[in-house]
């Protein structure tokens, strides 16, 4: 069973730069073939003002700052024992090559089911550019095998 | 008129409640994939790359990472929507994958309201069983009407 005292925590801010050669690289091991993401002059041509981050790439962001193992830790939990469970992204702005994103994670909400065999912990994380304009809000659901259990 | 939408004849502003988009099919996840997406996404959980590792932690092998077949349902949306008009996207990770598996990423409109201007889906990333491995939804701005 986890802790539910953590329910409310909110981690530091965080800040992580959108680098370039990463966003190629991450659409690559996606298997990504629109040139969009990849080439500057094809973004340009859709009105980005750099190479566009995919729709998923926000979590990376949040991976990139340890966020998600972060509270594993803090809670004392084996990552081996975690799994991704449910996540949620909503968007209100472009995140490109050449931002600098802050970002901030508190803890929504801890729950067991299964009489403890598994845990479930809710965060949010919202994702600010360097303008101070939010770009993109996170729902993340890690679920935490008991000792003994698994699928 | 609901089904499946053609290749030829997609079209945003005409798509209606039960049409279903063109599929994703992806090739099969392989070691060399789980490791560049390791790498490119940051998600270095030792589940993902290592069997023994993996099977410590109760697991019956490596699996694919949960957030590479979400980017699979993502590349499905910017293929048919332009990035700026996904308004948001998720899921539930409701079966694991593993290297081998070979994921097929479909969508299918819910809701479509006028009004508002937006449209609702249904995807789905399932493997080939048929079998359902993330369980989601996006939210799609409709472009203005003229």
């Amino acid at each position: 069973m986890l802790d539910k005292g953590y329910v409310g925590k909110e981690y530091p801010s965080f800040t992580v730069e959108v680098e370039k050669g990463r966003l190629r690289f991450f659409a690559k091991a996606i298997g990504e073939t629109d040139p969009v993401y990849f080439d500057e002059d094809a973004a340009a041509a859709k009105g980005f003002r750099g190479i566009p981050a995919p729709p998923t790439f926000p979590f990376t962001i949040a991976m990139d700052a340890n966020q998600p193992f972060m509270v594993l830790e803090d809670m004392g939990v084996d990552i081996t024992r975690s799994m991704h469970g449910d996540q949620s992204f909503s968007y209100h702005g472009d995140i490109c090559a050449g931002d600098v994103i802050t970002g901030r994670q508190r803890i929504v909400d801890i729950f067991d089911k299964k009489g403890g065999a598994l845990n479930f912990i809710v965060t949010e994380t919202t994702l600010d550019n360097q303008d101070g304009e939010r770009v993109c809000d996170l729902r993340t659901v890690i679920i935490v095998r008991g000792e003994g259990g698994g699928q | 008129m609901t089904g499946a939408v053609a290749e030829a004849t997609f079209d945003i502003g005409a798509l209606a409640e039960g049409d279903e988009l063109p599929p994703l099919d992806l090739p099969a996840i392989d070691r060399v994939q789980l490791a560049l997406f390791a790498g490119a996404s940051g998600d270095h959980n030792p589940i993902h790359l290592d069997d023994e590792r993996a099977r410590a932690g109760g697991l019956p092998g490596a699996i694919a990472h949960g957030m590479l077949n979400m980017a699979f349902l993502g590349r499905l949306l910017t293929q048919r929507f332009p990035q700026r008009t996904i308004l948001g996207m998720g899921g539930r990770f409701a079966a694991l994958a593993f290297p081998g598996d070979s994921i097929t990423c479909r969508a299918r409109v819910k809701t479509v309201d006028r009004e508002a201007g937006r449209l609702g889906l249904d995807i789905v990333a399932e493997n080939q069983d048929g079998r359902a491995i993330i369980t989601g939804w996006a939210t799609i701005a409709l472009p203005a009407r003229a």
